[in-house]
């Protein structure tokens, strides 16, 4: 540690890393060398936030009031217990002080979220139009995660989001618990206002960045921001809504499981009554776990990765499992088959220092998808190795590096968030 | 400027959490008038924001109603209630002029241009950013950020401002100046303001008038005068005033309230208001400023041992331990803990740890609660 000062740090972290010691804690955050820092984009924030290398991983470092900062901590931590996306706090520390002894900033500090995408960096990336819309899509279903279990956002903003590749759509993750609230159960005007809030804030930073000259001139903002609620609402309500049906139409139960299925959730306890006369039932899903597809791919593989890639792994382990004639073989055995022969092989004809561009899940789904494109204007079925080839030929190779670096958006530079 | 003003009423309004034994809003009944500044004041848990969130929409109302003007909202949704949310989130965006901050929540809600620049200047102007309208939020300071935020509130022109804890993330310093800033603001925009805080300061300095809670139940409304001279109850003296109020069990003889050689002739009125269930006591409040430090032979002077002295400038505190008869029997409390007694002395004349002082109640400003139930008698 610098200086002559004394410092009494105070570390509260569940896991300690001693390296996170020999950090400048006597400088500002803002003043911190720019050896120390990685330079990876960020949103928009009231605090000072910087991102650190430390023992090979990297860090997100944020100055914030004590009290808010162990608040934050405490309900990241909850968060985390509930499986909800976000990101992962490692501690609070506070005591700090410069030279001069004079009393600076708590901080918390999270682990920095691989491969996450903030929006600033996608919006100006000129990703194909739809982009928009799949952002939306995946913060609608962050969004009603966490009201399910009962968290109160306060301030949902593409800012307090992070976004990762989840195969053709994305996956949204909370970054910013500041203003947030655990209850039991959110009111219906809790779960409003929140919502409306989301839309404000989203339309808020679209319009800036058009006046950054940042997004394309056709976009609609202010639709941007209803398909949101629009969004919100249809998954809410397939979630949670309760329906009514004549007893002799019970093939209805199971058709409810199926659809939450399909929009990637699990039934975890579904309410079911009927009238007294045995005419009508009634059924209302109670506990609805988001993860369905991964939670089954994890069970068959050990692969631990998103929703839609998830998905898009256990198609290619269908076909698989269709083309070698193996439906009635044991699921379990032809998943093993199908990681060793297929999945494994795949990801490891990449070279070493293409792979960290994407996540492997990602590259799986993206090779897959090039091959159906060359199979198709070959005119014939290419196999999975030459596919792998041509794709880190012709795509892999000309990516952006999305573990680490991106840089910011154009046009933007550090300070313009001061 | 523009003053759409209105009323806010909390006619009975409960709240019961689910799974919870007792409301954590009980009962309430409180008017908020056109334009006032009313705090909510209490320990942690005692019920105040939930009362807030219950009038911003964000907590059902289990019983009773909730009226911003004459217009029943208990069942409106947060959107629709005509409120604004000061101070929830204040990111500004770098990209978009000061003005285009302030004002683009009227531009989604379709307002015409003219009209988002007018009410937006009007806005400026009292809050002193007129001359940065066409800059970027980097120009400006921290404090100056925070004014747009609260313009952004502004020129939505709502009914009734809601501020929770707006200060609890600022250092003390700044505490104290965005306070007063705060207080200006809103007596110059006349809005009906509706503001939670803990701290019995924040309210006694920027509240027209301030509603304690304990329990999720009522204590008193009243402006700061109110609540210092004539506290309701034992727990509004003790919470409002810093330091606190010296709080001790006297028995009720001869028309007067006596432990050990101190005696405080009680009113006859006062005296009627004694029940059987007093037993023969009160409970008697005196604040720090109401002792005077006296000779030992003067009558009704108790002795008090110094522990130690806080000066503060204009203000000198002695924090000590009543002794002699009083100690066993007057089950003292102040802020300073049990059988500590605060005692406000003469700055220039400031006594040694350890020294013995007497003080003597000053007639007149005693307080007299019942012992039984803790109202206030006298
Ligand atoms: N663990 C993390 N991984 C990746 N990015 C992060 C992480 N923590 C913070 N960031 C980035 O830093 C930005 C600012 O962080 P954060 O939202 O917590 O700050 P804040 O000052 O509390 O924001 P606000 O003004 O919304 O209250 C985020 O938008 C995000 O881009
Ligand atoms: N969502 C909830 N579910 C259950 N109980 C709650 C919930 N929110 C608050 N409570 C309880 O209701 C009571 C009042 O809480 P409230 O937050 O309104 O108090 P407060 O006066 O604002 O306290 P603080 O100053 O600590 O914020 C407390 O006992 C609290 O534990
Ligand atoms: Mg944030
Ligand atoms: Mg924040």
């Amino acid at each position: 540690m610098g200086g002559v000062t004394v410092q009494n740090l105070q570390i509260t972290a569940s896991n300690p890393d001693p390296a996170l010691l020999d950090l400048p804690w006597d400088i500002p955050l803002e003043q911190w060398p720019a050896e120390t820092l990685a330079a990876l984009p960020r949103g928009i924030s009231r605090h000072i936030v910087r991102f650190v290398r430390l023992s090979g991983r990297v860090i997100a470092i944020k100055e914030i009031g004590e009290s808010v900062a162990y608040r934050e901590f405490e309900l990241l931590r909850q968060l985390r217990r509930l499986e909800v996306p976000s990101v992962v706090p490692v501690g609070v520390i506070t005591g700090r002080k410069d030279a001069d002894g004079e009393r600076l900033e708590a901080v918390l500090i999270t682990e920095h979220l691989q491969f996450s995408l903030p929006y600033r960096a996608l919006f100006s990336q000129a990703l194909r139009p739809d982009t928009a819309t799949r952002l939306i899509d995946a913060l609608a279903v962050l969004l009603v995660r966490l009201h399910l279990v009962g968290f109160y956002w306060g301030d949902v903003s593409l800012s307090n989001t992070l976004f990762r590749r989840d195969a053709e759509t994305f996956a949204a993750f909370l970054v910013d618990a500041e203003t947030g609230d655990l209850h039991r159960e959110l009111s219906p005007g809790q779960r409003s206002y929140d919502l409306d809030l989301a839309r404000t804030n989203i339309i808020g930073e679209l319009m800036d960045l058009a006046a950054g000259e940042l997004l394309d001139e056709d976009v609609d903002e202010v639709a941007i921001g209803d398909a949101l609620v629009e969004r919100y609402n249809e998954l809410w309500e397939a979630l949670t809504v309760s329906e009514s049906f004549d007893s002799n139409e019970r093939w209805r139960v199971a058709a409810r499981i199926e659809q939450l299925n399909t929009l990637g959730f699990d039934v975890g306890e579904l309410a079911i009554t009927t009238d007294i006369d045995g005419t009508t039932v009634q059924i209302q899903p109670k506990v609805v776990d988001a993860g369905h597809h991964s939670r089954r791919l994890l069970r068959l593989t050990g692969l631990d990765v998103q929703e839609n890639q998830a998905r898009r792994l256990l198609n290619d382990l269908d076909s698989f499992r269709a083309a070698a004639e193996r439906q009635n073989d044991d699921e379990e055995f032809v998943a093993h088959d199908w990681l060793s022969g297929v999945f494994e092989p795949t990801i490891q004809a990449v070279p070493r220092d293409l792979r960290r561009k994407l996540e492997p899940a990602q590259l799986f789904h993206e090779i897959l998808d090039h091959r159906w494109f060359t199979s198709e204007r070959a005119g014939r079925d290419v196999p999975m190795a030459e596919a792998t080839q041509s794709y880190v030929d012709d795509v892999l190779r000309h990516r952006p590096d999305e573990k680490a670096i991106l840089g910011l958006a154009p046009g933007e530079t550090d300070e313009l968030f001061g | 400027m523009y003053l759409i003003m209105a009323t806010v009423t909390y006619d009975h309004a409960t709240r019961l959490y689910p799974g919870t034994e007792r409301p954590a809003v009980d009962q309430l009944n409180l008017h908020v008038e056109d334009g006032e500044f009313l705090v909510l004041v209490g320990p942690s848990g005692c019920g105040k924001s939930t009362s807030l969130r219950m009038l911003a929409g964000l907590e059902d109302v289990n019983g009773g109603n909730i009226y911003i003007g004459d217009r029943d909202v208990t069942d409106v949704q947060p959107k629709d209630r005509d409120i604004a949310m000061v101070f929830q989130n204040y990111a500004l965006y770098p990209h978009m002029s000061v003005a285009d901050n302030m004002g683009f929540a009227l531009k989604i809600a379709g307002n015409p241009k003219a009209d988002i620049r007018q009410r937006v200047e009007e806005a400026a102007k009292i809050l002193d950013l007129t001359e940065y309208l066409d800059r970027k939020p980097k120009a400006l300071s921290g404090g100056q950020r925070q004014r747009v935020a609260m313009g952004r509130a502004i020129v939505r022109q709502p009914q009734v401002f809601l501020m929770d804890e707006p200060l609890s993330n600022l250092d003390a310093k700044l505490r104290v100046q965005t306070r007063t800033q705060i207080a200006s603001l809103q007596r110059r925009l006349g809005v009906t303001t509706v503001y939670v805080t803990h701290d019995q300061t924040e309210a006694l300095t920027m509240g027209d008038r301030i509603a304690v809670l304990k329990d999720g139940l009522l204590q008193q409304v009243g402006t700061p005068r109110d609540m210092y001279d004539t506290p309701a109850n034992v727990f509004v003296a003790g919470f409002i005033g810093s330091p606190a109020m010296n709080l001790a069990t006297f028995s009720v003889t001869d028309g007067a309230a006596q432990v050990g050689s101190a005696r405080i002739p009680l009113e006859r009125e006062t005296l009627a208001k004694v029940t059987e269930a007093d037993k023969g006591h009160v409970t008697v409040g005196f604040r720090p400023e109401a002792l005077d430090v006296v000779g030992q032979a003067t009558e009704s002077a108790f002795p008090v041992e110094v522990n130690i002295v806080e000066e503060l400038g204009s203000d000198a505190f002695v924090y000590g331990t009543l002794k002699g008869e009083l100690a066993s029997e007057a089950h003292l409390t102040s802020g300073a803990g049990d059988n500590q007694v605060i005692v406000r002395i003469d700055p220039r004349n400031v006594p040694q740890k350890g020294e013995r002082l007497y003080v003597s109640i000053r007639p007149g400003q005693a307080h007299v609660f019942s012992s039984a139930t803790g109202e206030r008698l006298s």
